[in-house]
């Protein structure tokens, strides 16, 4: 398995401290990999040097550099609220320099993609919280990345909407297999979105673990229930609260 | 019920208003009695309008050139900070010089035979400021993870300014003309009583001129259709500024 990103001995300082590191991690191509840990423990600043937004202070960072290889969904849906469904999505491939009649025909299709086909007028304040969040992940698919970074991007949506999201990226991810890196405090939503759990300790953020999920992706129904999914939740559990108690 | 409420205030100040002037003998230079106001009003409507036309039509022209200004300045600071850095103290110092100090010396540069060039002179430094810095706060406003989706998407500075700043920008545009439409007329009124007896006959000129042959109903007359006009042209941008919004936020 060869890497698309990769982050060696890195150490970020801002200007209140260490806020990261030092940490090394690599992520394989096709690979889904979550990241868990306390709130302040740098795991958005993790992704923000994988997504190239953030320079470590020490240490470096390799990446597929390509415009479009590398796609990020923040946690807030960050749509232009002056543009429609369709034009949002069709963002990152304007800027790439394409027509804007061949750009919107495969917005439209990263659209359909996540369940949005009909919706591709809409402005942003006419969507649902979640149909936004839809919008966000159409935007980062469009461009077919081979890393796609997602920073808690089901945070602000409720219970069966972020379900629903979950096995919707998970289904997505099964038909382009790009590499995912998944940030969230939320050791269920890890466990069941990612086959690599990375435990973070709290703040200077270090790796306190680093845990395979057993099981097939796209995952099943019933899975939360299942034996594996459990011992796995359990395990990934137990590092978190040695990580913040060290 | 309670939309009539200013109108039935203002029936009954005037109804006050007429007796007092009555009963007391107020001479009719001193305060004319509402009705006679109106006798005014009706007797010099055609040039009043037309005054007012002139006053607007300056403070129009003033919006438009002010507008094209501002924005052009306020996109030359967005995309460089040296730039940002020099135009800034300049733009408060129009701000804070009242337009009356400067209206003598803008008299004497358009010269005696242009006193129109230097009434949209004086509207536009007056109208520039709230459209420049709400174009430069606009342009600021951009949502921070937007731009950093600009960066990793590899946009240009020309590309940012164009397709997220000035975009994120309009709801503070329509802020910054509605304020400075409203300060364009203001503007062009007091440019108006700077340029004196010898400027353009607009309605500032209306009021110098009746105040100069002790006409005081027609001053109160040319007064009245001065706040209408204030009055229709704020309310004109109210609209805008909603319909405006409306289409940015498709909602």
């Amino acid at each position: 398995m060869t890497a698309v990103a990769a982050l060696n001995n890195v150490e970020v300082d801002y200007d209140r401290g260490r806020a990261l590191g030092p940490v090394s991690l690599e992520i394989g191509a096709g690979e889904t990999v979550a990241l868990v840990g306390p709130s302040g423990c740098g795991k958005s600043t993790a992704l923000r040097l994988l997504a190239g937004l953030e320079a470590p202070t020490r240490g470096t960072v390799t990446r597929a550099a390509g415009r479009g290889q590398t796609a990020v969904v923040f946690q807030a849906p960050t749509l232009a609220p002056w543009l429609s469904a369709r034009a949002n999505a069709a963002l990152p491939l304007e800027l790439a320099g394409m027509r804007r009649a061949e750009a919107y025909d495969r917005a439209g299709a990263a659209l359909a993609r996540v369940g949005l086909a009909g919706a591709e007028d809409k402005r942003p304040a006419q969507l649902s919280g979640g149909m936004a969040m839809r919008v966000s992940l159409a935007r980062a698919l469009v461009t077919e990345p081979k890393l796609l970074l997602l920073d808690e991007p089901f945070a602000a949506l409720d219970e069966i909407t972020r379900r629903a999201l979950a096995d919707d990226v998970l289904s997505l991810w099964a038909a382009a297999k790009p590499a995912i890196v998944f940030v969230t405090h939320n050791v269920e939503e890890a466990v069941y979105m990612a086959a690599r759990v990375v435990v973070m300790s709290k703040g200077p953020g270090r790796i306190a673990g680093d845990f395979a999920v057993a099981g097939p992706m796209p995952r099943p129904p019933h899975f939360r229930t299942e034996a594996p999914f459990r011992a796995t939740a359990e395990q990934v559990s137990a590092a978190l609260a040695e990580g913040i108690a060290a | 019920m309670s939309r009539l409420a200013p109108f039935a205030l203002l029936a009954v100040l005037l109804a006050a208003w007429e007796i007092a002037v009555r009963a007391m003998h107020v001479p009719a230079y001193f305060l004319p009695a509402p009705s006679a106001v109106a006798v005014a009003l009706a007797e010099n409507l055609p040039t009043l309008v037309a005054a007012s036309w002139r006053t607007l039509s300056t403070a129009l022209v003033a919006l438009v050139l002010a507008s094209l200004i501002a924005q052009a300045l306020a996109i030359v600071t967005a995309l460089s900070p040296l730039a940002d850095r020099a135009i800034r103290p300049l733009a408060s110092v129009v701000q804070v010089t009242p337009v009356v100090a400067i209206a003598p010396l803008v008299l004497i540069w358009a010269g005696i035979d242009h006193p129109e060039r230097a009434l949209v002179t004086l509207a536009v430094l007056v109208a520039f400021f709230p459209i420049f810095s709400g174009a430069a706060a606009g342009l600021r406003s951009a949502d921070p993870d937007l731009e950093r989706l600009f960066a990793l998407y590899g946009a240009g500075r020309w590309q940012r300014v164009v397709r997220l700043r000035l975009p994120s920008a309009v709801p503070f545009l329509l802020e910054g003309h509605k304020v400075g439409a409203g300060l364009a007329l203001i503007g062009a009124v007091v440019a108006e009583f700077g340029a004196g007896s010898g400027g353009v006959r607009g309605l500032a000129w209306q009021i110098l001129d009746a105040g100069n042959k002790l006409q005081t109903a027609r001053m109160i007359a040319a007064l009245m259709v001065l706040g209408a006009m204030g009055v229709a042209l704020h309310a004109l941008l109210e609209a805008v500024e909603r319909a405006g919004l409306k289409w940015w936020r498709g909602r």
